[in-house]
């Protein structure tokens, strides 16, 4: 039996304490596009989740490496989506968990964090340019044509997108920050 | 004039390179490495794929282990250490007898 659940998280730790929670009650992801989380019925914790931000996209040479070590551990590839894969092992072959030291946290966090930064980046400049576009027009009395709300409302919404990837980072600065000042005193 | 340290390699290794240097004094492939660490360890060291594959990697790069093709089952990759890992492996050694060894007389052996 297959189930659709249409959910958004600001948070990948939190999406993926979800998808355990789902396994433990017997609903196991299959399938992810963008907030669409397919499942389907297992036993009751049949299966241990993880998400991951690759380097590369899936299809690349480097990742199809990785994942090809990856399912030689165990470890099954679900879904695809951007950079994001979504993994899983049987609870039966003991704990699983994808980076089990400080560095390779931190790598893993920071390049999550690149990510989200450079998309904000990409928002604020875009929406600041076409704010800027629409006041300067709008305060010359529109002599380069009648298109100033447009470009301020366009501004203004392409911002609010920027804030959002802004709120996507915060906790995962907030992480990287904590565990770097782990690895001042030890591994 | 200033004298610059030798290299960075004088450092501590990581646990996970540690146990992965020593679990490759014979030809492993990865999940195997995951496996022996887990062992030898008596299941204190469970090593993430993810950390395991970006060591293997770090590691290749130094020279510090090779890829030999597998023998049973050519499509899985197997490790092994080079000279220059075991040298590596043989000053960790050192240093951390010095560590112990210090750690033991100043707090007086409690930990025997």
């Amino acid at each position: 039996m297959i189930h659709v659940v249409w959910k958004a998280f600001w948070d990948y730790e939190k999406e993926e304490k979800w998808l355990n929670e789902m396994s433990a009650k017997g609903m196991a992801l299959t399938g992810y596009s963008w907030c669409r989380y397919v499942f389907e019925e297992t036993e009751h914790n049949q299966y241990a989740y993880r998400i991951e931000l690759l380097e590369n996209m899936p299809n690349h040479l480097e990742s199809v490496a990785y994942i090809k070590f990856l399912e030689e551990s165990g470890v099954e590839c679900v879904a695809t989506y951007t950079r994001w894969i979504y993994l899983r092992k049987k609870t039966s072959e003991g704990s699983f968990e994808i980076y089990t030291d400080i560095d390779s946290r931190i790598k893993h966090y920071k390049r999550i964090y690149a990510t989200w930064n450079s998309l904000m980046f990409v928002e604020f400049t875009g929406g600041l340019a076409n704010l800027i576009i629409g006041i300067v027009n709008l305060s010359i009395g529109e002599n380069l044509g009648n298109f100033s709300y447009g470009n301020i409302a366009i501004g203004l919404s392409v911002i609010s997108l920027g804030l959002i990837f802004y709120r996507l980072g915060l906790p995962i600065r907030r992480k990287i920050k904590k565990l770097e000042q782990e690895k001042t005193i030890r591994e | 004039m200033i004298v610059l340290p030798e290299s960075f390699e004088r450092g501590a290794l990581t646990e996970a390179v540690f146990y992965i240097l020593l679990s490759l004094y014979s030809p492993m492939h990865g999940y195997g490495i995951m496996q022996n660490v887990q062992d030898l360890s008596n299941n204190r060291v469970n090593l993430g794929a993810g950390t395991l594959y970006g060591a293997i990697n770090t590691l290749l790069e130094k020279n510090w282990i090779h890829s030999i093709p597998g023998e049973k089952d050519s499509r899985k990759k197997e490790y092994q250490i080079t000279e220059s890992g075991k040298s590596a492996l043989v000053d960790e050694i050192k240093r951390l007898e010095e560590l112990i060894a210090n750690g033991k007389r100043i707090t007086g052996g409690e930990a025997k």
